[in-house]
């Protein structure tokens, strides 16, 4: 085992995953040349050439419409949208396109494709490089949501992504990219299976839910409490749509209380389903009301520093969620 | 380009074949037997000049909803198409889950498309960058209506197309109307092919009418394109002569003289009178051919009343294809 950043785990997976299958090929802005602004495909052009990491124009549709195009002909791309605020553009394409072809044609058309978006705030980046917009797409039946929260599940699940025969939104958390390090098997094959979510600290007294950026800050604030003498169990929920409710409800039936975290703002949030579901089919289990730890319900993230912190969700923040809903 | 009198005759059917089958759509529309139709009255001749030129089974098609035509030109049976209108489980472009005229034929390479309009465009370019990734000679022939071209997926899918010098040819059926809305105030351009001189490739424009000349400027296409010399635009000009659909009144935006005027170059006259005049078809000829439509009309809407309608519950899948091994 190695110790690599989020941001290398994805890199490898693509890495990998071009060298196995010809029929992938990476397109997006700057993803050739420069190694995508993130450096998410470095040295993937030098190493696959030009023909297979696209520096496509400058259009979010044109990346995923190409892309969809390319699956049907029986390609795999791998789309890569700079920043998930630039999504927009390309909705048409993976709403009305890629996630109902499948069902429209009665199972004749697959589009086998990932799209790649880093997404989240904290890192300076005002309005248009800091939204979370997973929620738009967990509405969606047809397209697959993951969003992962540390290198070794980056690296299995878009390998997973990459070899599913349905579109794949898979968002990365853009803050973590170099942040979160973590152990990664070397020079051994392994893929994370879309779909299941993963108890990562277990805990007694408080099930906390959550993905991507927040998770690493759940884990932190679950340390915290734990001074406290509060006992808390993070779950991962890594696969957004279609999720896993056995995990969601058995942990809530361990813990009979249940905080749910998430960078996106409150009002419709991913966090209303998971509260939906434990409120339908949990609710026996309770002992506490559903609590929802979410982004304010302002258009986006704001630039200046104190004003970005007053957004932001941390450690400290969940912890004191942790303590109000572990005291009622 | 030389087109044998056999296959001019073969198309030509196929043209009379489409249009007694749309009107007949019509008909079971007002008998209140069918929920919607969208017709392609008056498009035939472009679009089954335009299929004739690909080759099919091995080059693609990516169409829009009033290619009726140019779906029996690919081998869509009548049968299969009343089915669609029907709502049929067996209709094979969607098992009846799109409605009529969203078309799909997988075994014809013949890719389904939606109701967004334009959002077929990027598919047929990235379908063209996949051939050209493979290195095969194959082309990709995509259809839009002239309104449609206003949308940015069209630009962005022909931009992309001649940057990459895909084998493609957009072919842009200009109808003349985006339901009640005339091209003048789509396109401050003469023609949709005017386009392409901004995005870089050939712009070409045909008369719509003339089922052979948009066969020569589809085929000339097609062959830059397989030799791997880029796309086309193509504009060929025509009338719609119909509402936009079932549910359209167009005496709200044009007038019946203008509708009459149109009806005087109706292509499927237009066609029959040529071939006749060139020698290629007797009257005799032609009536045999419209006493087998009818035959084939009515035989295809007797058998699609009689295959069953989908269960409630079939609606629920397919939502994602099967999983594959991930190991």
């Amino acid at each position: 085992m190695t110790e690599i950043t989020m941001v290398e785990a994805i890199r490898q997976a693509m890495d990998e995953e071009l060298a196995r299958d010809d029929r992938v090929f990476i397109i997006g802005e700057d993803v050739g040349v420069r190694g995508g602004v993130f450096r998410a495909t470095q040295g993937l052009f030098e190493k696959y050439g030009e023909e297979r990491v696209i520096d496509s124009p400058l259009a979010e549709l044109t990346i995923v419409g190409v892309g969809v195009g390319a699956a049907l002909y029986g390609k795999r791309p791998i789309c890569e949208i700079q920043f998930a605020d630039f999504i927009y553009p390309a909705f048409n394409q993976i709403v009305s396109e890629a996630s109902k072809m499948y069902y429209r044609s009665n199972g004749q058309w697959t589009v086998p494709m990932v799209i790649r978006a880093p997404y989240g705030g904290g890192i300076g980046g005002g309005l248009y490089h800091s939204q979370s917009v997973e929620a738009f797409f967990t509405h969606i039946p047809g397209l697959k949501v993951v969003i992962p929260s540390n290198p070794y599940d980056a690296k299995g699940l878009l390998k997973s992504a990459v070899r599913d025969p349905n579109p794949v939104m898979f968002f990365e958390p853009k803050k973590g990219y170099r942040l979160i390090k973590g152990e990664v098997p070397e020079n051994e094959e392994y893929t994370v299976p879309i779909g299941p979510a993963k108890i990562t600290r277990e805990g007694q007294d408080i099930s906390l839910f959550t993905y991507g950026m927040m998770h690493h800050y759940a884990l932190q604030a679950a340390e915290m409490v734990a001074e406290d003498g509060i006992d808390v169990e993070v779950v991962d929920l890594r696969t957004l749509y279609p999720v896993d409710r056995e995990t969601i409800l058995k942990s809530v039936q361990k813990t009979s209380k249940a905080l749910i975290v998430h960078e996106d703002n409150l009002t419709g949030g991913y966090g209303a389903e998971v509260a939906a579901t434990i409120a339908e089919w949990g609710f026996m289990n309770l002992d506490a009301p559903v609590r929802r730890l979410a982004g304010p319900d302002v258009p986006a993230v704001p630039f200046s520093h104190p004003m970005q912190e007053w957004f932001m969700i941390n450690a400290e923040k969940i912890a004191n969620a942790v303590r109000e809903l572990a005291a009622f | 380009m030389s087109l044998s009198t056999e296959k001019k005759k073969e198309m030509f059917w196929v043209m009379l074949l489409s249009r007694r089958l749309d009107e007949r759509a019509w008909v079971l529309h007002r008998q209140g037997k069918i929920a919607f139709h969208i017709s392609g009255i008056g498009q035939e001749a472009a679009q089954v000049g335009a299929v004739y030129a690909i080759e099919k089974g091995k080059d693609w098609l990516v169409p829009y909803y009033r290619d009726l035509a140019m779906m029996i030109g690919m081998g869509m049976t009548p049968k299969e198409f009343v089915m669609s209108l029907l709502g049929k489980a067996q209709e094979p472009t969607s098992g009846a889950r799109q409605m009529p005229s969203h078309f799909s034929l997988r075994h014809a390479n013949v890719v389904s498309h939606s109701a967004p309009v334009a959002t077929q465009s990027p598919h047929a370019s990235g379908i063209g960058f996949g051939i050209k990734m493979d290195g095969k000679d194959e082309v990709v022939l995509t259809t839009i209506g002239e309104g449609s071209t206003s949308q940015g997926e069209w630009y962005e899918a022909v931009n992309f197309a001649a940057i990459h010098e895909l084998p493609v040819v957009f072919l842009v059926e200009n109808n003349q109307y985006a339901i009640s809305v005339p091209q003048e105030k789509q396109m401050a351009v003469k023609s949709a092919a005017d386009k392409a001189c901004g995005l870089g490739l050939r712009g070409i424009e045909v008369d719509g009418t003339q089922m052979f000349e948009v066969y020569d400027a589809v085929k000339e296409a097609v062959e830059i394109a397989r030799k791997g010399e880029g796309p086309s635009v193509i504009e060929a000009k025509m009338y719609r002569l119909t509402p936009h659909s079932s549910d359209d009144d167009d005496r709200s935006y044009r007038t019946r003289e203008e509708v009459e005027k149109h009806k005087k170059q109706d292509p499927l006259i237009v066609m029959k009178d040529q071939l006749i005049e060139q020698g290629l078809m007797t009257e005799e000829e032609y009536q045999k051919l419209e006493e087998k439509a009818k035959k084939v009309v009515d035989e295809a809407v007797e058998q699609a009343n009689q295959s069953p309608y989908p269960k409630g519950d079939e609606a629920a899948a397919p939502v994602y294809a099967q999983e594959v091994n991930h190991d």
